[in-house]
């Protein structure tokens, strides 16, 4: 491989043939190109798709407290337990590796909102940013509770569509003042739940804020979880399976309540619910995956048949080669060596081209059903070595066989 | 520096068997200048692949510089082509995308001779074949008789024992074929022993010895009083 007189040879060889040199380049960077844009549109179908159905899979990790039923180190039945922000920011603490979305809410069931001579009694709750992905709710006008929000304590809401419509009628509803409690709050934003009605008679406020202007001190109601996506479903029971035991130890000794006292504080798991949308996932994946596998296989054997026919261009050549002294391996060597050298070089042209060329327009794409269609960089590598090595072992059947022909045959004139 | 015994040589030809050489006995010594002779089919190209290690004979012994022949791997029997033989063919036989100088700097390469040097060996033999001003032209911008210099001047690179020309003016005119027979005769002059397989009773006059080969076997061999080619040039 590092022979330089070999390499001279073979850039000689290459630069008086640029046109075989040319067609083979083509047939590889094209079929490199070819494959990476159909893994990269695979992926961002796949994308796409999982977008559209990901909100009913996400499986939401829900705590609720109650009373203690059991007798616990002293402690007697019948105690209610109260979450407090400390049960919140523990378990972020531990887990926060394993969290895609978290919040903990402050929920009040009754509250008189009211905005002008218009007013009903509705739900108010204290939550954090990511709520608005755990209630599976759409913001239809304006924003949902930001960090700032929180950090502020801003008097801020975001309202359901059914009491923008009791409250404003077709009055525009965003930057107007509504008081809850007699207390003031400025909308910012309006948002629908396919739920239906009866979560959208609900009022979102920033949990700081809810717990200093109602008097919550540093109380919480429940916690919600959404763990990171994993490949298949059976992972990602699991480990959700094993968040909730640990989840629940946790809070459990934390507020001294018995590790089997399920009506004190419960952990539910909607996971189960996510195994339609982790089965389409892995479809699409399969699909894909066998769409690539065929790419490839067609382009190996593209590449395989380039090489038989280089090789069979060349059978006088070797012959004369070998008349004059080359042996049988270096003839191999010297058909290889080229090959490998022309298949490597063209076939990463094909992927930066493929590469950027996904990069460009990517993002272009405007559909409900595709989205970053990207590549994995070292999936593409990966396929570019299969390839230069299919090349390879492609041409080293006909070079083997060439340089097994006796050279009076291959010097024979037609 | 050649000693051939009872050599046989039969190919297969679908279901028959087509019996080409039938115990032919020679010897050649060092500096002879060999034509071998005979019509087409007499096996006197089989020959000459046989003693150019292109082709391996059925039964026979082969002695080449008191190196016997036999049974050789293509490894090894590249390595002896390379060291001991150099080849003229009618068709000239050069690489077409290399120029006359790394054409003839070719067996070099396989000696693994570095580059520099056997640019400058490839350049001493073109000077000697009379192209040294030809030495970067493509074979295709070379006339014919030119393209067989270059490939005599090929051969002798590799300072060869023996040179086996197979046909070596079977492709070019008259006047051109007494040009190469000239620089042959002048090779040989030098020491080299040569072979020449022909059927042109004229190019054989101007070799020192004529074998006559006639359906595998040698029907004459004789010594003959050689006809220098400058007379006709």
């Amino acid at each position: 491989m590092f022979n330089v007189e070999r390499w001279q040879e073979i850039f000689e060889a290459i630069a008086k043939n640029k046109l075989r040199t040319f067609l083979t380049g083509i047939s590889v960077a094209s079929g490199i190109f070819i494959l990476v844009i159909l893994l990269g549109v695979g992926k961002g179908l796949q994308n796409g798709i999982s977008k559209q159905f990901e909100r009913d899979a996400d499986g939401i990790i829900e705590v609720w407290s109650g009373t203690t039923t059991k007798e616990y180190k002293g402690l007697n039945p019948g105690r209610q337990i109260q979450f407090r922000n400390s049960d919140y920011n523990i378990s972020v603490q531990k887990f926060g590796d394993q969290l895609e979305k978290k919040a903990s809410t402050y929920n009040f069931w009754n509250g008189l909102i009211s905005y002008g001579k218009e007013s009903g009694n509705y739900q108010y709750r204290g939550v954090y940013p990511d709520y608005i992905v755990i209630e599976n709710g759409t913001i239809i006008k304006g924003r949902f509770i930001n960090n700032s929000d929180l950090i502020n304590n801003e008097k801020v809401a975001v309202i359901g569509l059914k009491i923008k419509q009791d409250l404003f009628k077709d009055k525009e509803a965003l930057g107007e003042q509504i008081a809850i409690n007699n207390i003031n709050f400025k909308i910012v934003g309006v948002f629908t739940d396919p739920a239906g009605e009866r979560e959208e008679t609900r009022a979102y406020l920033p949990i700081t804020t809810t717990q200093r202007a109602f008097g919550g001190g540093d109380k919480i109601s429940n916690l919600f979880y959404i763990l990171h996506k994993k490949d298949t479903y059976e992972e990602a029971l699991a480990e959700s399976t094993k968040f909730s035991k640990e989840l629940n130890q946790l809070l459990k000794s934390k507020n001294v309540v018995a590790p089997d006292d399920e009506s004190a504080i419960s952990v539910h798991n909607s996971v189960e619910n996510a195994k339609q949308f982790y089965d389409l996932n892995l479809y699409i994946r399969l699909f894909f995956w066998w769409v690539g596998i065929c790419t490839i296989i067609a382009g190996v054997v593209g590449v395989s048949n380039i090489m038989l026919i280089i090789v069979k261009e060349r059978t006088k050549e070797i012959g004369i080669r070998k008349a004059l002294g080359a042996s049988p391996l270096s003839i191999i060597g010297m058909i290889l060596h080229e090959s490998i050298f022309i298949t490597s070089i063209s076939g990463f042209v094909g992927l930066l081209a493929s590469l950027s060329l996904l990069e460009l327009v990517g993002p272009q794409v405007k559909s409900e059903y595709f989205l970053n269609p990207e590549v994995d960089f070292s999936v593409a590598i990966t396929t570019l070595v299969l390839l230069v090595l299919a090349g390879a072992i492609a041409g080293f059947f006909p070079a083997y066989r060439a340089a097994k022909i006796k050279p009076i045959v291959a010097l024979r004139d037609e | 520096m050649i000693e051939i015994k009872d050599l046989h040589k039969s190919y297969k030809m679908g279901s028959s068997e087509l019996h080409v050489l039938k115990g032919i006995n020679f010897n050649i010594k060092e500096g002879e200048l060999v034509a071998i002779m005979g019509s087409s089919g007499s096996g006197k190209s089989t020959l000459l692949n046989i003693l150019g290690i292109l082709d391996e004979a059925d039964s026979g012994n082969y002695i080449l510089d008191n190196v016997p022949i036999k049974n050789l791997n293509e490894t090894i029997a590249s390595k002896y082509r390379n060291q001991f033989l150099g080849f003229v063919f009618q068709s000239f036989n050069l690489i077409n995308y290399k120029s006359a100088l790394d054409n003839v700097a070719m067996p070099l390469y396989y000696q693994g001779i570095k580059r520099k040097e056997r640019n400058e060996i490839a350049m001493n033999f073109l000077e000697k074949v009379g192209l040294s001003s030809h030495s970067h032209h493509l074979p295709n911008e070379l006339s014919g008789g030119q393209k067989q210099r270059v490939a005599i001047a090929r051969a002798l690179a590799s300072n060869p024992k023996v040179l086996l020309a197979d046909e070596p003016t079977g492709a070019l005119d008259t006047k051109t074929s007494y040009e190469v027979m000239e620089l042959i005769q002048g090779i040989n002059d030098e020491g080299k022993t040569i072979l020449i397989v022909t059927h042109e009773p004229d190019i054989a006059a101007m070799c020192k010895r004529n074998v006559v080969l006639k359906d595998g076997l040698i029907i004459d061999d004789k010594l003959v009083e050689q006809v220098r080619a400058s007379a006709y040039v």
